[in-house]
């Protein structure tokens, strides 16, 4: 290769086992060993094409044309070579008036607020929980949680379906012999939305509390235990400790939890489309994943339907953005 | 997609933010009111445990049992005898073989090309000063934010127009894109972890610049470069939607996509071939992942506290 001699610096050969040399669309620079700041910053930006390319490729490029789409009329017609036509904001306006769609918005928020407060509240109390046992009980609760956090969301969704399986469920069977609920005995959980979501809050917690339960647990260990004594010599209860020493202590860690639940909770597909497949009214129980995926041949419309997505999870999580990037240093 | 690497975020955020490296055991003050109290607790987190783990528990126990003894009037809690023939009946499967390589395709390709892209990254980003750095790493930051769930009608006609739907390339390109940010993200707290001075003390020992790189640095690295390998490993195998959306010729389909087929083949009349499919897939991402958790937390945390 016969590239100018690039920076000094660090110049980052690729792995030496790299067997892709044909995939990098800008081989690093071979490393020279005379300094010269200006290859070495060109270095730099040479060693960040292949990660640019690759993000522009496969998010930013189909994020630009969604955008466009969405102020077009394009549909299957479009997709067999007849030119779209703008229509600015026809496909916003038809969606945002449509009763429908504000519904769907209004249950996928809903949904993200129960399930981001649940995952937060339990894992939370869980980590405190992990804090505070013995070495066994401990690494008993963290083994149970790395498994639940380490099964494929598919294998998760599967087996919750036996187990809510309206006839030889165990969940139905529970409520029924032990608990004396005769009513639930073949009780259909999917049927009727409220239960639908019931069942998708179950899962959803399940599948992430693990991840809170780890995060803030390692906030906790980070609290000095100096601080902790010295706020008891002065009096203060554990429930005062907690609140007072604890949380403020932890927050950023809170904050970077809450942060990615909210975002999670509000883009969630798999689970709600999984379910829905299962068995479940669908126009009841879309939420905004499904519900895009269930306008995809009306491309514009679910351009402009993912844009206001994007919008909303803008709007919902901006505050927290903000603060993280000023409180993270880079 | 980012499900099970996140906590190095919050593990980064808390170091730097908190700045506070004093590790103590356990973080909720003194244990003077031991005996009764804590063991009420410690039987509270083993009944959270069970409670967690009987999912997985149920699937594996009712993989092993066929029908007749799944549709009982009364679940068999604690089943033995065993039988191998649901699992027989999945590899019977030929869809199952097929699935599995083109996973297995879309999986290699995809970590190759995301490590290696987010390798050379986070070294830019991580050990060299230029214009532009600072707005990298917020872009990287902010892309995670962007709802994926949102994109992949426009992903999905961005793949036809290139020929590349049902196909492991058109796959892994928006895998690749997926990943790549906080795989860069994670690789750089690898990266600062490793002080410049000690390259700087090999070199002064009479090594060239790359040399110091390979042969102090890079073994260094191995850790990080091990962890992010199991984060793209993890995403790309279990990864549902994009699946969902790219391939859709029965015969390209990705293993999850395979089993949700199993499943509305099988409802509510087999499960136990169901639970044969999902614990074959699950089984090994799980002790894949209980392996490496510990490792790549730890190495995490080692390499964020130096900010």
């Amino acid at each position: 290769m016969s590239a100018p001699p690039h920076g000094s610096g660090v110049a980052a050969p690729a792995p030496p086992s790299s067997p892709v040399s044909g995939v990098t669309p800008a081989a690093p620079p071979v490393p020279a060993r005379r300094r010269r700041p200006l290859a070495t910053r060109l270095g730099a930006y040479l060693l960040l094409v292949p990660a640019v390319v690759a993000i522009a490729v496969g998010l930013g490029y189909p994020l630009v044309r969604q955008f466009v789409i969405s102020f077009q009329e394009y549909g299957l017609a479009q997709q067999f070579g007849r030119p779209a036509e703008w229509v600015g904001l026809d496909n916003y306006v038809a969606l945002l008036t449509d009763s429908y769609v504000w519904g769907v918005i209004g249950r996928s928020i809903a949904f993200c607020v129960v399930n981001a407060v649940a995952t937060m509240a339990i894992g939370m109390a869980l980590a405190v929980l992990m804090a505070r046992v013995g070495r066994a009980a401990r690494i008993t609760l963290q083994v149970g949680m790395l498994l639940a956090w380490g099964t494929p969301v598919l294998a998760t969704m599967t087996v919750w379906q036996w187990l809510f399986d309206s006839q030889y469920g165990v969940i139905n069977w529970l409520l029924a012999e032990p608990l004396g609920i005769d009513g639930m005995r073949y009780h259909s959980w999917l049927i009727e939305p409220l239960s639908f979501y019931f069942v998708a809050t179950v899962i959803v917690v399940w599948m992430s509390v693990p991840f809170v339960v780890f995060t803030v647990y390692a906030g906790l260990l980070q609290v000095p235990t100096e601080t902790m004594e010295a706020a008891q010599l002065d009096g203060a209860n554990s429930w005062k400790r907690f609140w007072l020493i604890t949380i403020p202590m932890i927050k950023p860690v809170l904050f970077v939890v809450a942060l990615l639940q909210v975002i999670w909770d509000l883009r969630v597909f798999t689970q709600i489309y999984v379910l829905q497949r299962a068995g479940a009214p669908t126009r009841e129980t879309h939420l905004l994943g499904t519900y895009i995926f269930s306008l995809a041949k009306e491309f514009s419309m679910a351009g402009a339907m993912a844009t206001i997505m994007l919008v909303l999870t803008l709007v919902l999580t901006g505050f927290y953005i903000r603060r993280m990037l000023r409180e993270e240093e880079l | 997609m980012s499900a099970q690497a996140a906590p190095v975020t919050a593990v980064t955020t808390t170091a730097s933010g908190t700045g506070r490296g004093s590790r103590t055991g356990r973080g909720s003050g003194t244990t003077r009111r031991a005996g009764v109290g804590r063991w009420l607790l410690g039987v509270l987190a083993v009944v959270v445990a069970l409670l967690w783990v009987f999912p997985i528990y149920w699937m594996v126990t009712s993989a092993f049992l066929p029908t007749n003894r799944l549709q009982t009037p009364t679940p068999n809690f604690f089943p033995t005898n065993g039988t191998l023939s649901n699992f027989r009946r999945v590899f019977d499967d030929p869809g199952f073989a097929a699935s599995f390589k083109v996973s297995l395709g879309v999986t290699a390709a995809t970590l190759v090309a995301a490590i290696l892209f987010a390798f050379v990254a986070a070294l830019a980003v991580s050990r060299f000063r230029f214009r532009g750095r600072k707005g990298f790493i917020v872009t990287i930051l902010v892309v995670q934010m962007i709802p994926a769930e949102g994109l992949f009608i426009s992903q999905y006609q961005m793949l036809d127009g290139w020929g590349l739907v049902n196909a492991i390339g058109g796959l892994t390109i928006v895998y690749v894109a997926a990943i790549l940010p906080f795989t860069i993200w994670m690789l750089r707290g690898f990266v600062n972890g490793v002080p410049i001075e000690l390259e700087e003390a090999g070199m002064v020992d009479g090594l060239s610049r790359t040399g110091a790189f390979f042969r102090i640095t890079f073994p260094l690295l191995a850790p990080g470069l091990v962890a992010s390998g199991v984060y793209g490993f993890l995403q790309a195998w279990n990864e549902y939607t994009l699946a969902l959306v790219v391939m859709t010729d029965p015969a390209k389909r990705t293993l999850p996509l395979w089993l949700q087929g199993l499943v509305e083949a099988n409802r509510a009349t087999d499960w136990g071939v169901v639970m044969a499919g999902a614990t074959l897939i699950a089984i090994p991402v799980i002790i894949f992942f209980l392996l490496v958790q510990q490792r790549m937390t730890s190495g995490l945390v080692s390499g964020a506290v130096k900010g």
